[in-house]
């Protein structure tokens, strides 16, 4: 197949309703099939290390039968397999057990914001234009400071794709997008290690791909580490880039998620009306804005997608749902249902926008600073923050601050508190509101009273 | 073993490439099932299956590696899949022509022996198993709230051929059970979990009771409802037997793989032959270890899978090799070949990865700190290659007050750097274990693999937790 057809949505909508035409009395079921192609190269040294063509394609079949569900993938869109599928997914839902609540999304009147994210240009890069950008890349970035000894990888990518979800209950949805992004990990001799610096970006063109600024984040990344020691333990004032703000406060918006809420498993449950945060936080979900590129018109179960607010001067609005935990809470969906084609459909944020305030830029946030850390880098996020709990405690590396100025880079510590702590010390929240690759907009921002641990 | 490909249609994908202008062409079949049962607050949520089957063309002009992959096996669209590799490695260079690898072997089988292929157990006998682990964990105290459990098996078949003379087969089966337990008390919501993974099918049950796994989840979350933060600061700490391979995966293992050590990302660079941890350090890399998470017969390149010995005590012996890396190098693969599927270029990956055992009793080694830290169970983490540092969470841990195990901890991370942590183990028990199953993740592509460790003292590590 080629890539015009493959990413043609009227194709992946005809192969879904004749999915659909397997159902069987009495059951709801659920087709969604997406289909596109990838191309990526990495270089080395100045050539071509590997290059990738890649065409994907996958469906997922969603049965729910007398209250049970069943689910079953497969990586083709081969329509013997897909009638395979279905049994599958018909098999599985026989031993679940039944939940009054269990079934697909019924349309909700919602108008579907349509969005424009596909760029034919993509289709149009050359292999010689992408080896080109990436060896670029590697050399700006070898050249970019004296300390930098190497780069690990150099890649850039680009891919088409498109998706369809059709169901019993009257679903026909169908979205379609191009991106393009290019990476790099430069290396730093510092004695006898070395330090890393990651520099990414990205966008629905080429023209979209801010080249200096990967450039720029992996020299000062790698080299402002070099020295790094391990600073005593204080407790300190976090500044944050938009970046880390997205960080922190994507963790955030991970425990809103309506299935989180059902469970239980929230620091959040039960807090909607109250405060949470500092009156300085501003936050909604809205895959609607065009300019996150991760702007969606139709959530992971074809219902329209619209602004959610979480959070309103520190007050927290609400959760994002998708149908079933919606039903089980007494709720609606707020069309946040999130999915690849090959797994079921989960609620959580998809665009995350936080609005900028009255801090200034950056560098006024850091000026503004008695005692802190301008935080490079957070880690060991995934066993470090109870999404439960809201407990933190996480590696950070950075440069610390001093009387307003940049000091000394620091290394190998921690920082500890509770998602909840973090929140309510939101201090101050710059007016550097930016869009950033992954598809979050947000300013940067500071965080007092942060335990730091070191020596 | 089955052919996913016959091998008329892979010689003559081989040839295409070759006269196409390739000095090496690979291809890899693979044929994935999957199959889940998860149980979540008390009900069977949903049973999970899925499918993969594909194809994917690796072709190499110098050291310009060629990929294309596809889902359709049809000889067309092999034969497109080979001609796109192909021309993306020939690029626009004069093709080199005329090579041969020397010491491949060929015609590899993997033979993995299944008790139960768990394909052959009905649904119902799997639901009742998760089932079970619920009602088991409720049943250890009313503090447990929430129960979700897992069941999961796959069965991966793969199909190697390439230009050297490699026609290698593999038939690779795995089972797995998780089990999370949710405890609620004064310090709000902990959780324990328990999980239990082998290269086996059905049998794991024989040998692993899920509702003693069931029981040790509710445990751990019992036993963090009632800890105290942890502290921050420097002090000694010992690591269990188990879960702590990971530590050495993470903040050792990494680093000893070919490609990073290439690429100058790895603080272990150029070391082969000195001394790069205590002499009490033996770290081994076993993709032949029978039945653990991490074994195969064959790697993703067709080469067989092999006991590599990679610091012997303290001193550097070897790296981890892929075909490509140690065709530059001008020796063979040491089996550690490795990708996510068919989708994916192979790179070096680790197996299952331990540091073996010494001979002191836990004990002797625990007995010895007069202030520190056991870390019963080491849970996820992250590391950076090339400094080393890392950052692990701490999933079980205890105060060690005058040579004794005192207070449960909770919420602390550890922190450190991995060539420093080699230097500075003091102690090295005798009760090695294998640790849970894990998934290694590297640029973007997850595999199974295993570790373990014994009991061992680290002289000083920073903690990082809640309190002062």
């Amino acid at each position: 197949m080629s890539t015009v057809e493959t990413t043609d949505q009227e194709f992946l909508l005809g192969l879904g309703e004749q999915v659909l035409a397997l159902v069987r009395p009495g059951e709801q079921m659920e087709v969604a099939v997406s289909s596109g192609h990838s191309t990526s190269v990495k270089v080395y040294g100045g050539e071509v290390e590997s290059y990738t063509s890649a065409d994907s394609s996958g469906a997922g079949i969603r049965i729910i039968a007398d209250g049970r569900e069943g689910f079953a993938s497969a990586g083709t869109l081969d329509l013997d397999i897909l009638s395979a599928l279905v049994e599958d997914a018909r098999q599985n839902a026989a031993f679940a057990e039944h939940d009054e609540h269990a079934g697909i999304a019924e349309p909700d009147g919602w108008e579907v914001v349509e969005l424009d994210t596909w760029r034919s240009e993509v289709l149009a890069i050359t292999a010689e234009e992408r080896i080109a950008r990436a060896i670029d890349l590697e050399s700006r970035v070898l050249g970019g400071h004296p300390a930098i000894s190497g780069v690990r990888t150099a890649s850039y990518s680009d891919s088409a794709g498109a998706s369809a979800l059709v169901s019993t209950a009257g679903i026909r949805a169908a979205n379609r997008s191009t991106g393009v992004s290019a990476m790099v990990q430069a290396l730093a001799v510092d004695g006898d290690r070395s330090q890393t610096g990651f520099g990414w970006h990205g966008g629905r063109a080429p023209a979209d791909v801010d080249m200096d600024h990967i450039v720029e984040r992996a020299v000062s990344r790698a080299t402002e580490l070099i020295g790094a020691v391990k600073p005593d333990s204080a407790t300190v004032e976090l500044v944050l880039d938009p970046h880390l703000s997205a960080t922190i406060l994507g963790l955030t918006a991970g425990t809103l998620g309506g299935d989180r809420i059902v469970k239980k498993r929230s620091p959040f449950v039960g807090r909607d009306g109250q405060t949470i945060a500092s009156p300085l936080l501003n936050m909604v979900d809205d895959p609607t804005d065009p300019l996150s590129l991760a702007a969606e018109s139709t959530d992971g179960e074809g219902l329209a997608t619209r602004p959610v607010p979480l959070v309103t001067n520190g007050v927290l609005d609400g959760f994002v749902w998708d149908s079933y935990n919606a039903r089980k809470a007494g709720v609606a969906s707020t069309g946040s249902a999130q999915r690849g084609t090959r797994g079921l459909p989960t609620p959580g944020v998809h665009a995350l926008s936080v609005a900028g305030g009255d801090g200034g830029s950056l560098e006024d946030l850091i000026a503004s600073v008695d005692l802190g850390i301008f935080v490079f880098s957070l880690a060991g996020l995934h066993s470090g923050v109870n999404a439960i709990s809201g407990d933190f405690s996480v590696g950070v590396e950075g440069r610390m601050i001093r009387s307003g100025a940049l000091a000394e880079p620091i290394s190998e510590c921690t920082l500890g508190s509770t998602l909840q702590r973090l929140l309510l010390d939101i201090t101050s929240v710059g007016s550097d509101r930016t869009h950033l690759a992954s598809g979050v907009a947000t300013p940067s921002m500071i965080i007092s009273g942060v335990r730091l641990s070191g020596s | 073993m089955a052919q996913l490909v016959a091998e008329g249609l892979v010689a003559e994908l081989l040839s295409a490439g070759r006269a196409a202008g390739a000095e090496f062409v690979e291809v890899f079949v693979e044929d994935v099932e999957r199959r889940s049962v998860n149980l979540d607050d008390r009900r069977i949520e949903n049973l999970v299956s899925s499918r993969d089957r594909g194809a994917g063309i690796r072709a190499l002009v110098g050291e310009r590696i060629g990929f294309a992959h596809t889902s359709n096996l049809a000889q067309e669209s092999l034969l497109e899949a080979v001609a796109t590799a192909t021309a993306a490695a020939v690029g626009g260079d004069e093709p080199i022509g005329g090579h041969a690898a020397e010491g491949v072997d060929s015609d590899v089988t993997g033979v993995q022996k299944i008790a139960i292929p768990p394909a052959d157990v009905d649904a119902a006998t799997k639901v009742a198993l998760v089932r079970s682990a619920d009602e088991a964990a409720r049943a250890v105290d009313e503090a447990i709230t929430q129960v979700s459990a897992r069941y999961a098996e796959t069965r991966r078949q793969i199909q190697i051929a390439n230009s050297d003379g490699v026609r290698s087969h593999d038939d690779q089966t795995r089972t797995l059970f998780s089990v999370t337990a949710i405890a609620s008390g004064d310090t709000g919501q902990q959780t324990g979990s328990e999980t239990v993974g082998l290269s086996v099918g059905f049998e794991l049950f024989d040998s692993n009771d899920v509702k003693d796994l069931a029981r040790k989840a509710a445990e751990r979350a019992l036993i963090k409802v009632n800890a105290r933060p942890a502290p921050s600061g420097s002090m000694t700490v010992v690591i269990g037997p188990g879960s702590g391979g990971v530590l050495f995966h993470e903040a050792c293992g990494h680093g000893l793989e070919a490609d990073l050590v290439n690429k100058g990302a790895s603080a272990f660079a150029g070391k082969v032959g000195e001394k790069v941890a205590s002499e009490l350090v033996t770290i081994i890399d076993d993709g032949t270890m029978p039945d653990e998470w991490g074994r195969y017969a064959v790697d993703d390149e067709g080469r067989p899978a092999a006991r590599n010995v990679l610091i012997e005590n303290g001193v550097l012996k070897d790296y981890m090799w892929d075909g490509l890396r140690a065709r530059a190098a001008g020796r063979v693969s040491s089996g550690n070949g490795r990708r996510q599927s068919y989708r994916h270029l192979p790179m070096v990956r680790m197996t299952n990865t331990y540091l073996a055992a010494g001979d002191q009793t836990p004990e002797e080694i625990i007995g010895g700190v007069d202030h520190g830290v056991y870390v019963a169970r080491l849970g996820g983490g992250q590391v950076n290659t090339a400094s080393g540092d890392f950052v692990f969470g701490m999933t079980e841990a205890y105060m060690i007050e005058d040579g004794r195990i005192t207070d449960p901890i909770r919420e602390g991370q550890l922190i450190g750097n991995g060539p420093k942590v080699l230097q500075m183990i003091d102690a090295v028990g005798n009760d090695f274990e294998m640790g849970p199953p894990g998934t290694c993740g590297k640029d973007g592509q997850g595999v199974p693999v295993g570790d373990g460790v014994p009991t061992l003292r680290v002289t000083e590590l920073t903690i990082g937790g809640t309190t002062t």
